[in-house]
């Protein structure tokens, strides 16, 4: 694999530049976890509890999960803005690798997505959610690092393969909405049928949100050395056929 | 001189569409060279190829002495585009776009910001450096990219269609631009272009690109030299009367039937004229109009085609829009 650390550079600065200047953007995506945390967590913390944790406890960490999810997957957009505006062929006419071109976008959709987790969990503690402890935080940035370059890797498949954006949006749709339903994000998945639990066992954004669970509030399901090495399996097995779609793809 | 560009029976079909059928040509050192043709004859598929976007079907080229297909990364060192669709990153400013271009090219801290500087000094942009580029007009936009396209000092500088969608003025600035770098850094140009004036303008040499293939090549002057004088035209609803009364006269090198008009290529055409006229009353055709012009490339485009680059265009329209459509479906 030819590493041209330059061109990972520039697309990762580009995606943090962007990130840093569209504040309206920025402020839009957290909407849509505050939401969920207000509406589903306030709503039901007094009635349900999980475990030995209040439902927000529960919850928060899964609102992170399916916040990266989203997010991930959408950035496979950027791939056909790119398309469509003509500056993906302006760095692929450069004299670069693909592959660094599928790190760069990576490394920098990883990012901003981690940026934006933090400050879901910012937005979270004045609702009522405690962190077991500061350095807690740090690991869970490591699990989000490890969603985010799973979910971003698929996203470029995505923008790879799928050349307009209606096919994308519901392409993806099809994807991201199991894979959020399928993962314990927002309930247990111990009182469903045996089928629809073995689907969450396939499914990476399970080990994430369980990974993201026990680092912030200290009730995991699984030990968390299992789920980050999932994780870790699944991110490399996702970037190496993100590089090998990017590879494939014609540019128009 | 040696030669920058070799292409040898390059080709590239899409499906069953030839869109590049075999094409040879040779561009030396510091030429201005142009593909003039109408939009759809294959001149971005050639250029799109030579630039390594996109790989041949068959055939073979060489740029800067590197092979395009084995030898990829060398000829991206060498050569610079300027594409046919904007290439910005509109949420960038001027500057950012060209920082990134020169960190792609991987060069160095302090010749960067040197170079970004004399880049921006040549385009006119310096004080619109540090604007996002969406607050650019389509002139500003279409300097940056050049500036851009040269920023990494490429020996070889593609330019698409440079001017398309600029307004006359603009598109006569930008033609003192080309000029100006061509002649500061000696650098080869290759365009594609639509705008007859414009390969008549620029270019040292012109290859007329039709269905895919070259019809002909040479300097502005050599293909004008083809049709042997001045082009009278004339204007008559009778045309294959008046066609079958010109056919074997000596003195017409070429004649062409085109939409209602007949062209004819002569020397001394202003003292032919009357002898038009008379050969059309003996026919009893009628003229409408009869006019003499000293020959333009688009004549010789003609003579060679059969048609106008401008009645092509309509048909690629045609074709364009049932494309669009069938897509929306």
């Amino acid at each position: 694999m030819n590493m041209d650390t330059n061109a990972i550079y520039v697309l990762w600065l580009r995606d943090v530049k962007r990130f840093v200047r569209a504040k309206s953007r920025v402020i839009g995506t957290l909407m849509f976890p505050l939401f969920f945390m207000v509406g589903f967590g306030l709503g039901f913390n007094n009635l349900v509890h999980i475990g030995n944790s209040s439902y927000l406890e529960y919850l928060v960490p899964g609102v992170i999960g399916m916040s990266l999810l989203f997010t991930a997957i959408a950035s496979g957009t950027a791939v056909l803005w790119d398309r469509q505006f003509g500056f993906l062929k302006e760095i692929l006419v450069t004299p670069n690798s693909r592959t660094a071109v599928v790190i760069g976008r990576v490394a920098g959709g990883a990012t901003t997505a981690v940026l934006q987790s933090i400050l879901v969990v910012a937005i979270a503690i004045p609702l009522g959610f405690t962190l077991s402890s500061n350095a807690s935080l740090l690991i869970a940035v490591l699990f989000m690092l490890l969603i985010a370059t799973t979910f971003i890797s698929l996203g470029l498949i995505f923008g790879s393969v799928i050349n307009d954006f209606q096919g994308f949006q519901l392409i993806t749709s099809f994807f991201t909405f199991p894979l959020f339903f399928l993962s314990n994000a927002i309930f247990p998945m111990s009182g469903m049928p045996a089928i629809v639990q073995y689907l969450s066992y396939v499914n990476p954004l399970t080990y994430g949100v369980d990974g993201l669970r026990g680092a912030l509030t200290g009730s995991a399901s699984m030990p968390l050395v299992l789920d980050a090495a999932v994780l870790l399996v699944a991110s490399a097995i996702m970037i190496l056929i993100a590089a090998y779609a990017f590879e494939k793809t014609e540019v128009g | 001189m040696s030669d920058m560009i070799e292409v040898n029976k390059l080709r590239r079909e899409f499906g069953t569409l030839k869109a590049v059928d075999g094409i040879s040509f040779k561009v030396k050192e510091g030429e201005i060279f142009g593909l003039l043709g109408p939009n759809g004859a294959g001149k971005t598929t050639t250029i799109k190829m030579l630039t390594t976007i996109l790989p041949p079907t068959s055939g073979n080229a060489k740029v800067a002495g590197f092979d395009i297909k084995k030898d990829q990364n060398s000829v991206r060192r060498s050569i610079g585009i300027i594409f046919q669709d904007p290439s910005l990153d509109e949420e960038l400013t001027g500057r950012e776009n060209l920082e990134f271009h020169a960190i792609l090219y991987k060069m160095g801290d302090e010749q960067r910001t040197e170079k970004i500087n004399s880049v921006l000094k040549l385009v006119e942009l310096e004080d619109k450096a540090d604007v996002l580029v969406k607050n650019y007009s389509g002139g500003m936009k279409r300097r940056l990219e050049i500036g851009r396209g040269l920023l990494h000092e490429p020996k070889v500088l593609f330019l698409d269609e440079p001017t398309i969608g600029l307004d006359p003025q603009t598109r006569r600035h930008m033609w003192n631009y080309i000029q100006k770098l061509n002649a500061m850094h000696n650098v080869t140009l290759i365009l594609t272009t639509h705008y007859i004036e414009e390969a008549d303008f620029l270019c040292n040499r012109v290859a007329f690109v039709d269905h895919g293939k070259i019809v002909a090549l040479g300097t502005p002057t050599e293909l004008k030299n083809t049709l042997g004088g001045d082009v009278v035209s004339v204007k008559t609803e009778n045309s294959d009367l008046l066609e079958k009364g010109l056919s074997g006269k000596g003195w017409i090198h070429h004649m062409k039937k085109h939409d209602g008009f007949i062209d004819l290529s002569v020397k001394e055409g202003e003292k032919k004229i009357p002898e038009v006229v008379m050969i059309a009353q003996n026919v009893n055709a009628e003229i409408e109009s009869i006019s003499l012009h000293k020959p333009s490339l688009e004549d010789v485009f003609l003579h060679y085609t059969g048609k106008t680059i401008r009645e092509e265009e309509g048909s690629w329209k045609d074709t364009m829009r049932s494309r669009i459509v069938r897509r929306n479906r």
